[in-house]
């Protein structure tokens, strides 16, 4: 039986990026009816492609019959069918796209491509009811200040270099921290951090609204390799530096756009330490601080169900023959039309 | 910083207060980093000690690889704050969108030299944005905000450096971020010479390159 209501419509979203297959299915309403994912956890080292990608074809009917069990509605119920177009990791997209193709070809409803960072900072304002915000996306794979203006989410502040997610994890691996289900390394670091008192000497690299995080986790590495402090007090400073730097470039940013809200989202924004500090500068400046809500703050299937919902509003789908991925999609090559200018 | 007699906040950033102020009889600026809350003690002190103690010698630099800054007269590490000669300008931020296409074009033109100028001397602005640059009414420009600046001949630094220009042209003047950042480096190239100007525009073109992923992206190659 399906709960269908004439006139309700519902867009599933595939997020396949990077480590996680997840499939989210929103009404376009805002209600996140179902959102439900499949974690890749390499037996060693960081994300291997290849094999993320085979995880998540392996994964990917049972987490889709998992979010429509989830949502109660059956695939003909869609209007849309939506999919992470980019950017991230080659074979992790095609998956995810293959999966799109196939399920919308199967009911014949239109494909939308959604812009995998776009998607965070939708997900974002919707759960927290962010109007016109400053954001931070911070995650394993990107970290970035963007602000809407005329058309497009523009990129203020962004690494030169490695996430800061991806700073965090390689750290943790380095220190033989293991990804344990439940623990993800980050969350791990953190946990270590707030036991840490001494402050080690570290590199702080900002240049102009932009960062620089790779000397930092070379310099990290290397003082706990040395012996001379514990792992406590190396997680303590590299957290302090890297949370210090990317707060740096946002209240730079928050100056200069001038923004009356800050929102946090992407991975790294589960992070106590990090919400501490921009909720300081967002009072310095008289902003609203927001941080988007746990489960939506890791790639997830809900974000791209619902950037989906607001791309089709606006005609914004994709024919299957040009549906191809797009491995460095910057966030300010996208229109964004149902932002409305402030 | 007593002798000042009375201060008037023209600007609060995000790194620093600029206040207007009298000093002997010269108006001047007073640039002021405070403390920030968010980041430890003894870290907040490390940063704003080097960038106080680094601003003024690399301002003192420019001067000498001909980019016009303004002249410092008194340096306080304790408390973060320089003293120095007051521009009487505008921001290039506030000239650039409404100018005719043949102004924009000169001034960004002028601009690409004054960082060739820089570059050529071994010294990385590191903030270059439309803000940090004030034309005169006298029609020169001035270079501002040298907190992040550096001594570095490196390929690398001056790509990064150009790079966060163009970055932040895209972000403050997307309407006509192309044609500043062609009319940048035709600057460029005119005060470093073709070889340079193209080695840096490679460096450029790599860097936009990096980010995401870059080590699991050489596992796919
Ligand atoms: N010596 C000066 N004379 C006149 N205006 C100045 C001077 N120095 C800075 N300014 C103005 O103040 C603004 C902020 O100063 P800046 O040194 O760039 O500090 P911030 O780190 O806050 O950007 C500049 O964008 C410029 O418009
Ligand atoms: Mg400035």
């Amino acid at each position: 039986m399906t709960i269908n209501q004439k006139n309700q419509q519902f867009c599933l979203g595939i997020e396949s990026t990077a480590d996680d297959f997840s499939v989210g299915i929103a009404d376009f309403n805002g209600e996140i009816l179902a959102n439900t994912s499949s974690a890749y956890i390499p037996e060693t080292g960081g994300i291997h492609p290849r094999e993320a990608a085979r995880h998540h074809a392996q994964a990917a009917p049972a987490v889709l019959q998992e979010a429509l069990t989830q949502a109660k509605i059956k695939p003909a119920d869609l209007t849309a069918i939506a999919f992470a177009q980019g950017p991230g990791l080659g074979p992790c997209l095609r998956t995810g796209a293959t999966v799109a193709r196939a399920l919308a070809s199967y009911i014949d409803k239109p494909l939308v491509g959604v812009n995998h960072s776009v998607a965070h900072i939708e997900i974002g304002k919707l759960q927290t009811h962010a109007k016109d915000p400053l954001t931070l996306y911070a995650s394993g794979g990107n970290t970035m200040v963007t602000a809407y203006a005329s058309g497009r989410y523009r990129v203020f502040g962004e690494t030169l270099d490695i996430a800061l997610g991806n700073c965090l994890d390689v750290f943790a691996r380095e220190a033989g921290l293991k990804h344990k289900k439940g623990l993800p390394l980050g969350a791990a670091v953190e946990q270590l951090a707030a036991k840490g008192k001494q402050l080690v000497p570290l590199p702080y690299v900002v240049k102009g609204m932009d960062l620089s995080l790779s000397g930092l986790l070379t310099a990290a590495s290397t003082a706990l390799q040395k012996g001379a402090f514990s792992l406590e007090d190396v997680c303590f400073s590299l957290q302090e530096n890297a949370f210090s730097m990317v707060t740096e470039v946002t209240e730079r940013a928050l100056a200069h756009t001038e923004k009356r809200e800050v929102l946090l989202t992407g991975g790294v924004a589960a992070n106590k330490r990090l919400q501490a500090m921009l909720a300081s500068i967002a009072a310095e400046h008289d902003a609203n601080f927001t941080v988007v809500p746990q489960q939506y703050a890791t790639d997830n299937g809900a974000m791209i169900a619902w950037t989906g919902v607001l791309a089709y509003t606006y005609g914004l789908t994709v024919p299957v023959a040009e549906s191809f991925v797009k491995l460095r999609w910057r966030v300010d090559k996208v229109d964004v039309p149902w932002v409305k200018q402030p | 910083m007593g002798e000042a007699a009375m201060k008037t906040l023209i600007k609060k950033g995000a790194e620093a207060s600029l206040y207007l102020a009298d000093w002997h009889g010269k108006r001047v600026v007073i640039k002021a980093r405070l403390p920030k809350s968010y980041r430890p003690k003894q870290l907040d002190q490390t940063i704003r000690r080097y960038r106080t103690v680094h601003e003024p010698q690399l301002m003192h630099e420019a001067k000498r690889a001909g980019v016009a800054t303004p002249t410092v007269f008194l340096v306080d590490v304790e408390n973060g704050e320089i003293t120095m000669e007051y521009i009487q300008g505008k921001q290039i931020k506030q000239l650039l969108d409404a100018a005719s296409p043949t102004e924009r074009c000169r001034l960004c033109v002028e601009v690409g030299g004054l960082i060739g100028a820089l570059h050529s001397h071994g010294l990385v602005h590191g903030d270059l944005t439309t803000s940090n640059m004030i034309l005169t009414d006298e029609g020169r420009i001035f270079f501002v905000d040298f907190g992040l600046g550096d001594r570095s001949g490196e390929l690398e630094a001056q790509g990064v450096d150009l790079h966060l220009f163009r970055r932040a042209l895209q972000s403050t003047h997307f309407q006509v971020a192309d044609e500043c950042f062609h009319a940048v480096l035709k600057g460029y190239g005119a005060a470093r010479g073709a070889d340079a100007a193209a080695a840096v525009l490679e460096k450029i073109r790599e860097i936009e390159k990096r980010g995401r992923y870059v080590a699991e992206r050489q596992q796919e190659a």
